[in-house]
């Protein structure tokens, strides 16, 4: 990667972000956001591809009842290795940290987040818990599911201890992200990009990071305690030593749940961007789906309770979660409606990012729906702990987070690699993953629902076919992964070279930053006109022959500042 | 009078069963209504709104604050309905009528035993008499278990040094299975149960039956299957999780510290209540200690079937 596009900021050096230094070194003790982006990218997508082998595996063993390739043991670890590593090691930190890494200085104007080293240094932190972790759970043989619930989890072996002890360092890579975050979000804005002006990724990534702050170090201290326990026999959780296992679990919910937040609410913002760009519209309701990401971040605070309705706690306590539930319900569901009409008489164009979007709006909808299920007090406690669970929070993680971040990932992956990915290729495997998900997913409602618990070896004959069908659909599903990885690989080397703003995008990555950014994204520091998704003030923008990537009229709307702040 | 189910949920066997019943398909029906609304106009935007020229760019829509407020209102009646209404229903659930005949439910790794007032026990299977409402009081003897019966749509944790209870009333005489939801080792999705509904003569006859006594052999054999004995242990000779345990009595067996034993009374007595004491070498010390809480004729009795086997 030699030569560069022009970008639309005007700049036609040849310096960008890959190329100006291409030592190992320059990567592993890089400071830059992009290049830490990336590495998270590489590291999260192979934490992606064990937990997805685990999944195979699982629904490969739920194929018929019975044995079908491994024992009882082999399928509970296999399930938790899943579960752990899915949530810790994937989820978690996808979002924030590979795109908003990458995305989020571009978007706000600025050089690079306010602690660059610190980011840095989350980044090992993550890595080092990563494989803490990994390597416990191989070890050790743990099983018992990514809760971890006590007294089981304590009485499975000492590697217990080395796998929260992962979950706790990488815990401390979140709290750092979600703390460089908010700073740089504060500090670092262009000038003229005010809070209203701000792309709604960038708002959802500010809620995210507050909940990242708060809630992780309820974690922490909850493996803290479970350390004291099983080193010094002090009694918190397990009974034989006079603890209380139901404590444990409103601990780790109160982590937990608004954890879920650190997973979606990312997913909001890019699918608001995304929907933005290819309607050309201005998102509807801009205020409150920025707003209402900050209050949802602090009500998760509230409902932990809700994962524990059928617990022994009390009838009172889990009617006011339930309550609370419904409250943060509400915005969700005007989301989708300020997505849908955004692209009422807008211009909708259907590129690979945007149809995840709609996908998005499928999948996420059914999570949605069938989480108002789940918060009906009378019907959870047939629910829970069965297959229905299983189906509706892969419905808003997978079909949420991921799908999102598959959207987000097409989207962006021309800022990063300056490479565009085949169109047609992308349009198949996004299919081939809606299709292959539904039919994984689906069927476990209805499994659910009919009884069949969740974490079981085993399983009556009458769910055989309901089972089928799901692991058929896996293999669709992860037919289409493979797809993804294949032609994403691909563009790097026989990719067309990507114009600076393919679609046509408004937000400053797109319209002051080259084809592949240079190290410190700006040649000039921006100064900011309008929001974020003002395209009915630029017509001009797009009023050239070429147009579609908005390079014919550059910067017709958006000044520059004098002074230079650009070194080499 | 149970309902037939649908292709969502399984048969209504319980009292409470249809009141939950209606709640879900009420929720259900909503969501799939709303859920169609959303499909049906998002593929109505895209394709009446698709990009037709790049240079288009469309005006800014005006946005109305009422058509805001409504969807912000609406959404918020409709789930104070639902959750008012599942509110009733759940209180209906957690509170047991006064005049309730009570069970007592022992949740261990990896079976369920039931204690009924009149001092009869039963393992994994738990006899109840129909049309009256039945409340268990649950505990734990290891970790946590969870007590679910599809059919009646009931559900609650068992906890180690904690009592928990739930309630239901079987509305027909059948079979149901009862399932542990809250995972707990290895044998989770074996740690089944049967709900035996009958009518109240003859469960009154079965707890006479209970206080008779079964010839040791006999009840050895039953002891046998309802403790899950069968999962590990083979009695024709075949090779499972533990050894085969046919024609084990008086034989010479070798541990995986080298030592041997006979296999006399006190032998077949202590494997079964302190398994690790003694590995049979080339098997893991993969048995449950949790049999050491049987009681001496329990004991006795096993001990005696596991004689009898040729
Ligand atoms: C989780 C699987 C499991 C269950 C359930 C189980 N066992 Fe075992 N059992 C084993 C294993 C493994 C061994 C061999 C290792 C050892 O000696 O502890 C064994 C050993 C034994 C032995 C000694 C056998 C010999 O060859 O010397 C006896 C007797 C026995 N079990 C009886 C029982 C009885 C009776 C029950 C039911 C009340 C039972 N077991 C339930 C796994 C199990
Ligand atoms: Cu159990």
């Amino acid at each position: 990667m030699t030569e560069m596009t022009p970008s639309v900021s005007g700049n036609s050096g040849t310096v960008n972000y890959l190329n100006h230094d291409k030592s190992i070194k320059s990567w592993l003790l890089t400071r830059d956001h992009k290049r830490i982006g990336i590495m998270y990218l590489v590291a999260i997508s192979l934490a992606f591809l064990a937990g997805g082998i685990m999944a195979m595996l699982i629904r490969l063993e739920l194929l018929s009842p019975g044995e079908t390739i491994m024992g009882p043991d082999a399928y509970n670890q296999a399930f938790t290795i899943h579960g752990v590593l899915m949530i810790f090691a994937f989820i978690i930190p996808a979002l924030p940290a590979i795109l908003g890494n990458f995305v989020i200085p571009m978007q706000l104007g600025a050089k690079d987040v306010a602690f660059p080293r610190i980011n840095l240094l989350s980044f090992y932190l993550y890595l080092g818990g990563a494989v803490i972790t990994l390597s416990a759970l191989l070890v050790g043989r743990i099983d018992g599911g990514w809760t971890f619930y006590a007294p089981y989890s304590v009485q499975v072996g000492d590697s217990i201890l080395f796998v929260t002890m992962g979950v706790f360092v990488m815990g401390f890579s979140s709290i750092l992200t979600g703390l460089n975050f908010i700073v740089t979000i504060h500090k670092m804005r262009a000038p003229g990009l005010t809070w209203n002006r701000l792309p709604l990724f960038v708002w959802s990534i500010y809620a995210t990071a507050i909940v990242q702050v708060l809630a992780t170090p309820v974690i922490a201290i909850t493996v803290i305690l479970l350390f004291l326990e099983r080193l010094l026999g002090i009694g918190i959780f397990d009974p034989a030593l006079g603890g209380d296992p139901v404590l444990f679990q409103h601990f780790f919910w109160f982590y937990s749940h608004p954890a879920v937040y650190v997973m979606i609410l990312p997913a909001f913002g890019i699918i608001s961007d995304l929907i933005g760009a290819f309607s050309r519209h201005r998102i509807v309701g801009y205020r409150f789906v920025a707003l209402s990401s900050i209050a949802i971040a602090f009500l998760g605070f509230l409902v932990w309770g809700h994962h524990m309705f059928v617990s022994g706690q009390s009838a009172l306590a889990s009617t006011v979660f339930s309550l609370i539930t419904y409250l943060i319900g509400i915005p969700t569901g005007v989301k989708i409606i300020n997505w849908i009409s955004t692209m009422y008489r807008g211009s909708v164009q259907l590129r690979t990012p945007m149809i995840y979007a709609l996908i998005f709006l499928f999948t996420f909808s059914i999570g949605g729906f069938t989480g108002i299920m789940l918060g009906v007090l009378a019907v959870d406690v047939h629910l829970h702990d069965t297959y229905f669970i299983v189906a509706h929070f892969h419905y808003t993680m997978l079909g949420g987070n991921v799908i999102a971040a598959l959207g987000g990932l097409h989207f962006w992956w021309p800022k990063m690699t300056g490479k565009m990915f085949n169109e047609t290729l992308g349009r198949i495997a996004a299919g081939l993953i809606f299709i292959g998900f539904n039919l994984t997913f689906f069927p476990q409602f209805i499994a659910g629902s009919r009884g069949m618990p969740r974490r079981y070896f085993d399983y009556p004959s009458e769910f055989v076919g309901l089972n089928v069908l799901s692991t058929y659909g896996s293999w669709i599903m992860a037919a289409g992964f493979f797809l993804i990885a294949g032609y994403l690989l691909f563009s790097l080397f026989k990719g067309k070279k990507a114009p600076a703003n393919p679609w046509g995008a408004l937000t400053l990555e797109w319209t002051h930053t080259a084809s592949i950014p240079e190290p410190h994204n700006f040649t000039v520091t921006p100064v900011v006109t309008r929001g974020a998704y003002d395209y009915h003030l630029v017509p001009e923008f797009y009023a050239g022959p070429s147009s579609g990537d908005g390079s014919s009229a550059g910067l017709a709307t958006q000044e520059v500042a004098p002074e230079t702040t650009h070194e080499k | 009078m149970g309902d037939q189910g649908s292709s969502w949920l399984p048969d209504a066997m319980s009292s409470v069963a249809r009141d939950v019943d209606a709640l879900f398909n009420f929720v259900l029906i909503v969501s799939t209504i709303l859920f169609a609304a959303v499909i049906v106009s998002t593929i109505y935007f895209v394709i009446r709104y698709r990009r037709r020229s790049d240079q288009y760019v469309p005006e800014r829509i005006k946005e109305s604050k009422w058509l805001e407020a409504a969807w912000i209102i609406l959404p918020t009646i409709l789930t104070m309905i639902i959750f008012t209404w599942g509110f009733r229903v759940f209180i209906t659930l957690s509170t047991p009528p006064p005049d309730s005949y009570q069970i007592t439910v022992r949740a261990k790794q990896w079976f369920w035993e039931f204690e009924y007032s009149e001092g009869a026990t039963s393992t994994s299977d738990l006899y109840v008499p129909v049309g009256k409402p039945i409340k268990l009081l649950m505990s734990s003897g290891d970790v946590i278990h969870s007590f679910f019966v599809p059919e009646f749509r009931i559900k609650h944790d068992v906890i180690p040094n904690r009592y928990t209870s739930v309630w239901f009333e079987a509305t027909e005489v059948g079979e149901y299975r009862i399932y542990c939801t809250e995972y707990c080792g290895q044998q989770h999705s074996m740690m089944l149960g049967m709900v035996r509904v009958v009518t109240q003569e003859e469960f009154d006859d079965w707890l006479d039956e209970q206080s008779q006594d079964l010839p040791p052999v006999e009840l050895g054999e039953r002891l046998f299957t309802q403790y899950n004995c069968q999962v590990c242990h083979a009695t024709d000779g075949s090779r499972l999780i533990g050894p085969p345990l046919n024609g084990l009595f008086g034989i010479t067996r070798e541990f995986d510290d080298g030592m041997t034993a006979v296999a006399d009374d006190n032998y077949l007595r202590e494997s079964i209540v302190n398994p690790g004491a003694k590995v049979v070498a080339g098997y893991p010390n993969a048995m449950v200690a949790t049999y050491g809480s049987l009681s001496t004729k329990q004991i006795d009795a096993l001990v005696a079937y596991l004689k009898s086997l040729e």
